[in-house]
This record gives C-alpha cells, sequence and structure tokens, in this order.
C-alpha cells in the first residue's frame, strides 16, 4: 500500500483552535445591531381546538411584534416529507408543544413575563398517548388510521416454519425515548424583508432542509432563501428537522417587525420538552430454531410511536425495519413495521435512526432465546452470523468478505470475557450484595440512507480553487463536531497531494455552496467524502489539461497553478454528483434489495457490576471494537465511538423521558440523567480495518453505528450479574430493576 | 425597572468598570456586557458547566452566581487562559487529543481543568474524572477529555523539569 499522506493519520481538528480558545462563533455568540428576540407561547393541552388568544393585562403588547398562524401568507406546513406539521397551530392542537403565538421585543426579560401573559383558549378533544392504543384506533388523531407508515419485508415463508422447530422462543422488548441533549441548544437568527428575503444563521444539520422550508413558508423562490450554518454544538439528529421551524418562527417575526433581525435560542427546558427526540418503540419477536441453534425463522412485529406529525418518523420505520433481523442469517423472515400518531410532540431523527430500537429487541432476543434453549449465546450466535454470499431479509446479498464470528472473538478477547465470567461466577456465589456479569451483542449498521435515498438525493459537492492558491471544499455538510471539516479536508488534501492547511472547508451557505444533502445517517464522509474527492480530481485535471500543473508536482507547485490559472481564467471550481454504484439495485415498493451499499459491523462487550442494595448498574470495563472500512482519522473516529457509546449506555441505563400527558416532565438536566466523567468507564475503541473500495480512501460510514450495541450488551450482562430476572425494556433504570427483581423474588 | 448599578471587577488582568442590572447574572454581564462570548450556556441551571469560570482562584459556573457578587473580584474567562499567540497547555492538549468535538463544553472543561491542574498538578485518572465530574459532554464519553488533561499534567512537568536543568 502507498504510504498515505493524510489518510490514516490523526490530523488535529480543523476549527480546534477556534473551539479551545472560544472564539468560534456559535449562534447565540452572535449579536446583530436592532435585533429582537422571539418567544414562542406553545399550546399545554395535548389535543383540542383552538378558540381564541387572549393578551393578559400589564404588559406594552404595542411595543411587541406578535405573528400568528393568521399571518403566514405562504405555506403554513412545513415542507418535509409529508405536510402536516405547521409553523403555527391555526385551529387544531395535536400536541402540548404546538407553537400558537409567536413575540418579539428588544427586553429578553419583559418577553418572558408576556409569554406568561398570553392565554389560550383551547376546547380540549381526548388525546392519545399509549403506543398500542393508537394501533388499536382507540381514537383516531391522525389521518383515516393514525398509521404513518406501515412496511413488510418477507422472505422465505414464515408460517410454514413453526411446527417442524425444535425451539420456539418468544419476547417482547421496549425502548424509552430519549433525548439527544446537545450542550448547545437549539436557535437561529432571521433578517427577513419583503423585496429581498430572508436570511437564516443557525445551529442546525440540514440547511438545505431549512431552506426549503423557509421556501414554502414565505413563497419565494430559490435564491431569496439563504441559510447560513454557524458553529453548531452538537446534533445527534435533533438539529435535523427541528431547526425548519425555529427558522421559520425567527423569519416570520423579522418580517413583521420590518426586517429586523430576530434572535430565538431556547433554553434548556424549552429545548428539551419542544423538540424532537428518539422514537419509543416496542417489538414482538417469534423465532424459530432446529435442535442445533440454526435460525430458522424470525417473525417481527417492530412499532414506532411517531408523536403527532409524520416529520421523519417513515424513514425512521425504515432503517429500524431493515436492521430489525440483526446480522443473522434466516432463511424465513418477515417484518412487519408501523408508526403511529400519539399527541406527543412529533419524535424525530437521534444517531442511530430507527436502527438502535429493533437492534436493542434482536440483541436482547438472542439472550433470551440462547437462555431458554440451554445453549451459550456466543455459540448460538456463531452458528447465525451473516457471512459472505448469505443474504439480509430484504435479500441484500453480501458480497464483502466479512468475518463477524472473528469479530465476535476479537471482542470476547479484548474484554477477556471467558476469565471475566468465570471470576464473576465465583465472585457472585459469595455473600457480596455486588452482583457482576459480562454480555456483549452484534451488530450492523447500514451506511447512507435506505434504499433508494441517495438516489434520489442525488446530491453535489464541490471544490473551489482560491485566490491564495488554497482549495475551498463546497459542500453543504454540516460540522457539528463529528469532523466533518477535517476529514472531507483530509480526503482533499490526499488526492491533491497537498499539505492539509492547503485545503479549507467553507461555511455551509446555501448562497455559495452545492447541496450535497443532509448530515445524516452516516454518509457524510463515505457519500460526501466521496464527491469531493472526485470534484479535487477532476480540479486538478483542469490544471493539468490547462498547463499550469504538471505532474509529479510539490503541493507548492500546486498551489501556484492555481493561482495561475485564476489569474487567467477568473474562476476555478469542479463538482461530482451522485450516482448509484450499477450492482446495487433496491426495490421501494416491495422493501427488497440492497438497502445500503454497505454496512458497518461491529461487536461490543461490556462487564457491569450490579448493587443489589441500590440497584445500581456499574459500567466496569467496555469494549467497542469495529469494522467500518478504512480509519481516516484515527483521533477522531475514536472520539465518535467514544461519544457514542456514552449516549448508548444512558440510553440503556439511565436517559428516561417521564411522560405527563404527552408532555416530558423532566425536561432539565437534574432530572434527565446523562453521564458525567465520574460514571462511565474508559471507553475501549477498536477497528479492524478492511478499505471498502468505493468509499474515499476505503472508509464507511461510522457516525450512528456506536449508538446500535451499548444497550443490549449491557442489558445482557445485567441478565448474567443477576441471572433471575429478564429485563425486557430500556432504559433500565434502578426503579425498574428493583421492580423486576422484587416481582422474580415474589 | 430597577436601576442599574455600578460593577468593578478585574477581567482577564484588566479593571473593568460596568453599569449593570441589579438582579443580572455574572454569565449575562460576560457574555452580553464585556462581550466574552467563549463563556456559554448550556443549562442556566449548574449542571452543565459549559459557563464555567474562575472567580477569585474558585471554579464557578456563572449562571448560578449574581453578577454583584463579583464587585471587586477577579475573573478569569476562557478569553483570559491563552495569551495572544500562545495557547495554554491545557488548550493544547485539547487540540492534540481530541478532546474537543463540538466545541460548545470545551471553553468549561478548558477552565476546569485549568482548575483542576492548579490544585493537583499531576492528578491520576480518578482526580481528573473527579475534578471534570460537574463539566458535562455530550460527544466524547469524555475518555479523549480525560487524556487531554492527563497529556497537559505531564508536559507541564516535562515543562518544569527542562526549566529546572
Ligand atoms: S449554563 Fe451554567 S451550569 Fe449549565
Ligand atoms: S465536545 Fe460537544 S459537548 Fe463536549
Amino acid at each position: 500500500m502507498n504510504p498515505s499522506l493524510h489518510i490514516g493519520h490523526s490530523r488535529i481538528r480543523k476549527e480546534g483552535r477556534a473551539k479551545v480558545t472560544g472564539a468560534a462563533q456559535y449562534t447565540d455568540d452572535v449579536c446583530m445591531s436592532g435585533m429582537l428576540y422571539g418567544a414562542t407561547v406553545r399550546s399545554r393541552v395535548a389535543r383540542g381546538i383552538l378558540k381564541g388568544i387572549e393578551f393578559g393585562e400589564g404588559i406594552p403588547w404595542d411595543e411587541f411584534i406578535i405573528v400568528t398562524a393568521k399571518d403566514v401568507t405562504g405555506d403554513l406546513y412545513v415542507a418535509l416529507i409529508e405536510q402536516d406539521q405547521p409553523f403555527l397551530a391555526l385551529d387544531r392542537i395535536n400536541h402540548p408543544e404546538e407553537p400558537v403565538v409567536l413575540l418579539a421585543h428588544e427586553d429578553r426579560y419583559l418577553l418572558e413575563k408576556a409569554r406568561a401573559a398570553v392565554r389560550l383558549i383551547i376546547e380540549p378533544l381526548p388525546p392519545l398517548f399509549d403506543l398500542e392504543e393508537s394501533l388499536a384506533c382507540r381514537e383516531v388523531i391522525w389521518g383515516s388510521d393514525n398509521s404513518f407508515k406501515d412496511i413488510l419485508i418477507e422472505q422465505g415463508d414464515v408460517d410454514s416454519v413453526w411446527g417442524a422447530a425444535t425451539h420456539i422462543v418468544q419476547g417482547e422488548y421496549k425502548t424509552g425515548a430519549q433525548e439527544q441533549l446537545y450542550i448547545e441548544p437549539n436557535g437561529a437568527i432571521a433578517v427577513a424583508k419583503a423585496e429581498e428575503g430572508v436570511t437564516v444563521w443557525g445551529s442546525l444539520q440540514c440547511p438545505y432542509y431549512v431552506h426549503k422550508a423557509l421556501k414554502h413558508l414565505f413563497n419565494l423562490p430559490d435564491e431569496k432563501v439563504r441559510v447560513i450554518q454557524m458553529e453548531t454544538g452538537g446534533g445527534f439528529g435533533g438539529k435535523e428537522d427541528y431547526p425548519s421551524l425555529i427558522a421559520g418562527h425567527a423569519a416570520l417575526l423579522s418580517l413583521k417587525s420590518g426586517g429586523r433581525p430576530v434572535k430565538i435560542v431556547y433554553d434548556r427546558e424549552e429545548d428539551m420538552v419542544a423538540t424532537t427526540k428518539r422514537h419509543p418503540s416496542r417489538t414482538r419477536i417469534r423465532s424459530a430454531f432446529d435442535a442445533e441453534g440454526q435460525l430458522l425463522a424470525l417473525d417481527i412485529d417492530f412499532a414506532l410511536d411517531g408523536g403527532a406529525y409524520l416529520t421523519l418518523t417513515p424513514v425512521v420505520l425504515s432503517r429500524g425495519a431493515i436492521h430489525a433481523g440483526g446480522p443473522y442469517r434466516c432463511p424465513n423472515t418477515r417484518i412487519r413495521a408501523r408508526a403511529v400518531a400519539t399527541n406527543t410532540p412529533p419524535h424525530g431523527a437521534f444517531r442511530g435512526f430507527g436502527a438502535p430500537q429493533s437492534l436493542f429487541a434482536i440483541e436482547r432476543h438472542m439472550n433470551v432465546a440462547a437462555a431458554e434453549m440451554g445453549m451459550d449465546p456466543i455459540a448460538l450466535r456463531k452458528q447465525n452470523l451473516l457471512k459472505m454470499g448469505d443474504s439480509t431479509a430484504t435479500g441484500q446479498i453480501i458480497k464483502e468478505a466479512i468475518d463477524l464470528p472473528g469479530l465476535l472473538d476479537r471482542a470476547l478477547e479484548k474484554l477477556d470475557y471467558t476469565a471475566k465470567q468465570e471470576s464473576c461466577r465465583v465472585h457472585n456465589a459469595s455473600s457480596s450484595p455486588i452482583k457482576r456479569g459480562v454480555g456483549f451483542a452484534s451488530f450492523m449498521h447500514g451506511c447512507g440512507f435506505t434504499g433508494a435515498g441517495e438516489s434520489y438525493l442525488a446530491s453535489v459537492a464541490g471544490v473551489e480553487g482560491r485566490e491564495d492558491g488554497k482549495i475551498h471544499v463546497l459542500a453543504a455538510a454540516t460540522e457539528m463536531g463529528q469532523g466533518a471539516n477535517t476529514i472531507l479536508s483530509q480526503v482533499v488534501a490526499e488526492v491533491l497531494k497537498v499539505p492539509l492547511e492547503y485545503v479549507e472547508v467553507a461555511r455551509p451557505d446555501t448562497a455559495l455552496v452545492p447541496d450535497s444533502g443532509p448530515t445524516v445517517a452516516s454518509r457524510t464522509t463515505m457519500v460526501v467524502g466521496k464527491l469531493v474527492q472526485e470534484a479535487a480530481i477532476g480540479l486538478r485535471q483542469i490544471l493539468l489539461q490547462a498547463g499550469f500543473l504538471s505532474e509529479p508536482y510539490a503541493g507548492e507547485a500546486f498551489s501556484n497553478a492555481v493561482k495561475q490559472y485564476l489569474a487567467k481564467n477568473g474562476h476555478l471550481k469542479a463538482y461530482s454528483q451522485y450516482s448509484t454504484p450499477p450492482q446495487i439495485v433496491w426495490d421501494d415498493q416491495n422493501y427488497k434489495g440492497d438497502a445500503y451499499t454497505t454496512f458497518a459491523w461491529a461487536c461490543y462487550a461490556t462487564e457491569v457490576a450490579v448493587d443489589t442494595r441500590t440497584f445500581e448498574v456499574q459500567v466496569e470495563d467496555f469494549v467497542a471494537l469495529q469494522e467500518v472500512g478504512r480509519v481516516l482519522n484515527p483521533t477522531l473516529a475514536e472520539g465518535q465511538i467514544e461519544g457514542g457509546v456514552a449516549q448508548g449506555i444512558g440510553y440503556g441505563l439511565s436517559e428516561q423521558v417521564v411522560w405527563n400527558e404527552g408532555r416530558m416532565a423532566n425536561g432539565q438536566m437534574t432530572n434527565y440523567i446523562m453521564a458525567t466523567s465520574m460514571d462511565l468507564p474508559r471507553i475501549r475503541v477498536y477497528f479492524e480495518e478492511s478499505p471498502y473500495p468505493l468509499g474515499p480512501g476505503g472508509a464507511k460510514g461510522i457516525g450512528e453505528l456506536p449508538m446500535d450495541g451499548s444497550a443490549p450488551a449491557l442489558l445482557n450482562a445485567i441478565q448474567d450479574a443477576l441471572a433471575t430476572v429478564t429485563p425486557r425494556e430500556i432504559p433500565l433504570t434502578p426503579e425498574r430493576l428493583m421492580e423486576l427483581v422484587e416481582s422474580s423474588n415474589g | 425597572m430597577a436601576e442599574k448599578m455600578k460593577l468593578s471587577l478585574n477581567v482577564n488582568g484588566q479593571a473593568r468598570t460596568l453599569d449593570v442590572w441589579p438582579m443580572a447574572r455574572l454569565l449575562d454581564v460576560i457574555r452580553e456586557d464585556l462581550h466574552l462570548t467563549g463563556t456559554k450556556e448550556g443549562c442556566g441551571e449548574g449542571e452543565c458547566g459549559a459557563c464555567s469560570v474562575i472567580l477569585d482562584g474558585k471554579l464557578v459556573n456563572s449562571c448560578l452566581i449574581p453578577a454583584v457578587q463579583a464587585e471587586g473580584g477577579e475573573l478569569c474567562t476562557i478569553e483570559g487562559v491563552a495569551s495572544e499567540e500562545q495557547l495554554h497547555l491545557v488548550q493544547e492538549s485539547f487540540l492534540h487529543c481530541g478532546g474537543a468535538q463540538c466545541g460548545i463544553c470545551t471553553p468549561g472543561m478548558v477552565m476546569a481543568a485549568v482548575d483542576l491542574l492548579h490544585r493537583c498538578p499531576q492528578p491520576d485518572e480518578a482526580q481528573i474524572r473527579d475534578g471534570l465530574a460537574g463539566n458535562l459532554c455530550r460527544c466524547t464519553g469524555y475518555v479523549k477529555i480525560v487524556d487531554s488533561v492527563a497529556d497537559a499534567a505531564e508536559r507541564a512537568l516535562q515543562v518544569a523539569k527542562e526549566s529546572r536543568s
């Protein structure tokens, strides 16, 4: 292999210096002259009919900019998949955080008082909060049957198997909502003027989603809407669709004020309570095995609570459904997946996007099945793990030479699983109130958009030569901590054979960068990275053909060539557009074929200690081993895995959203519990590198994978520690664990 | 509404006098009156540590402190940690070890690390984890932050050795 210049090296984060000095500019750090602050008045009633709005005494209302649905002249509904979610409620209230009135004023303190003084008259209708009740249509609150999406994936003939199977194992598994809890809350600043159009600066993942939503809201042509991403303090999916609402709100207020800048930054509670969270789920699995433990059939019923509006739910459901069978070969599979409405704020994207829910179920189920059949969970998995030539539930043939049993072995080895399991048994036989156990999960994550998503999107990214001889990457891919700036720069610097300092990533600004798609789905490195790599090759070709560059060259010669070319021709840009690799075929009607161009594969293993007096679970050790193609930047890649595992541990053990009448009741960092540095072990990360031929520098997607496997690995370990309980629901908080233990004792 | 009042304090080595609302939080004065936006607000309730600053030698959450309490005090914010061209050792380590991802917790983390190394120049991993327990990070899982602080401590020791020899 050629020694590479940048690929595989831990290059320092491009915008790192600005971040460690505090110089980086986040949305709330920006203050514009004449700026007003905006606030949102919300319904507080889960379902009803809006009868009136009253503005209470003691507030100088004439000083305020006030906007309601009646002020909207364009499309009142957020343009996404289905236009069902209003920017502002017109007459129907469908969840307790429905925005109804917007207020703006230059005095933030008075604004808060005013917000509290607005009274909404709402005639209540019977709400629906429960997933099962919505599935049963106990009340119809959306469409004709509450259904956002219904998917059926079928392979073989499940019903022919039950009679002949040696073992049939059934189980039901549940996962709760989860808050993204980026440390920078959502926020946006807008300037909107009737003649000039709308400009928005914000904390956001997908500039072109916001762009589209604003175009419809104000009925404007493309060029009159401009969306600029500010430094973004974490997203994890939570800044994928909701920023469209905030941007729209700020812009509506600005327009009504005659074009003054309006800033809306949510406080922590508003952010937690009103914006999207991970979809709660329920999965029922019925499985059949032969005497040796070969999987014969899987019949899976997967259901998601989508909240009040459709938003991204069908796509979340789709990914969840496709991952529901886990990394196993099973000749007869039926996956029925449904997502339905409830009167809670819409659930949305969160790292993993449906897969953590369904993978939790199957990875718990494999352990439950092993226990019921009296088999070792390692042996059971090894018999059934996919290998090259096998097909997944959608009939996708695995074309890579994967070695999942080997991955499993090596993860267990890193944990020292066998020795630890033995010492746990010895320890647990003692009278100690602390019980120890080990567990693991095998899983995969599809990289990039599901099915035909990438083909529909047909993303474009580019590179541009600049006067100073540098190259700018032109993409709408947003940096939100995951390292996009650095990775895209490394890819470009590698193919151009120039120092990393010669490459900069232009700030995502819809007036300046093409639509390279949303920054989601573990697609930035693999998909956008490939596009900028191709664009860079194109740009070099231009320089070579124009005679300004000849190979081989040194970095300086390249930048001189850029300068000379620009002096003569004025501009130097090259673009590349996505096209689906020829061997990838997907049938969206029947959910058949290549759901993803490739998968990242992993096995996570952990050791836990359970205190049987407090029911606290301490994660003693955690090994995260994965195959993600070639690792482009080890420090950044490890950081992604470590952070994802930490979120996964929270998902499994502590991060409980408490619901009260459709509203999150614990919308504070004091009572929604994410891990501190004291709560976590040193997460040990290992990569098995096997270059993926279609990825830039051999890379696959990585961002979401670590969210998928932590929770089931932990619960498997807790079951190993306690033996008498079979936990099937996360988060497994101390209270829940106590109940389980007590009911198993009693 | 109440009158604004005078507040005099030393900010990153410079004497400053400001007119502030009597109920203003120290965080608001830092961000809005002093325009030092490196100090962040993550929760406004003392949980996340994004607003950490050092006041009179102690690490505090500036969102919990009434600005008037800083009267006559000495305040150090993230902007006072590095000199113009030279990063602080802790900042360098955060850069090299990958301690900053989205960066929103980073200024607070850096302040907490500077404070920790001041109190305890050679902390072990448990002491580092304890010293940073008031600062939440959603991106890193803390591994690389802990490594950054350990790296800074080690390099500080090297620097001390070199200057002795
Ligand atoms: S903003 Fe002060 S602790 Fe979170
Ligand atoms: S780096 Fe994002 S919260 Fe710490």
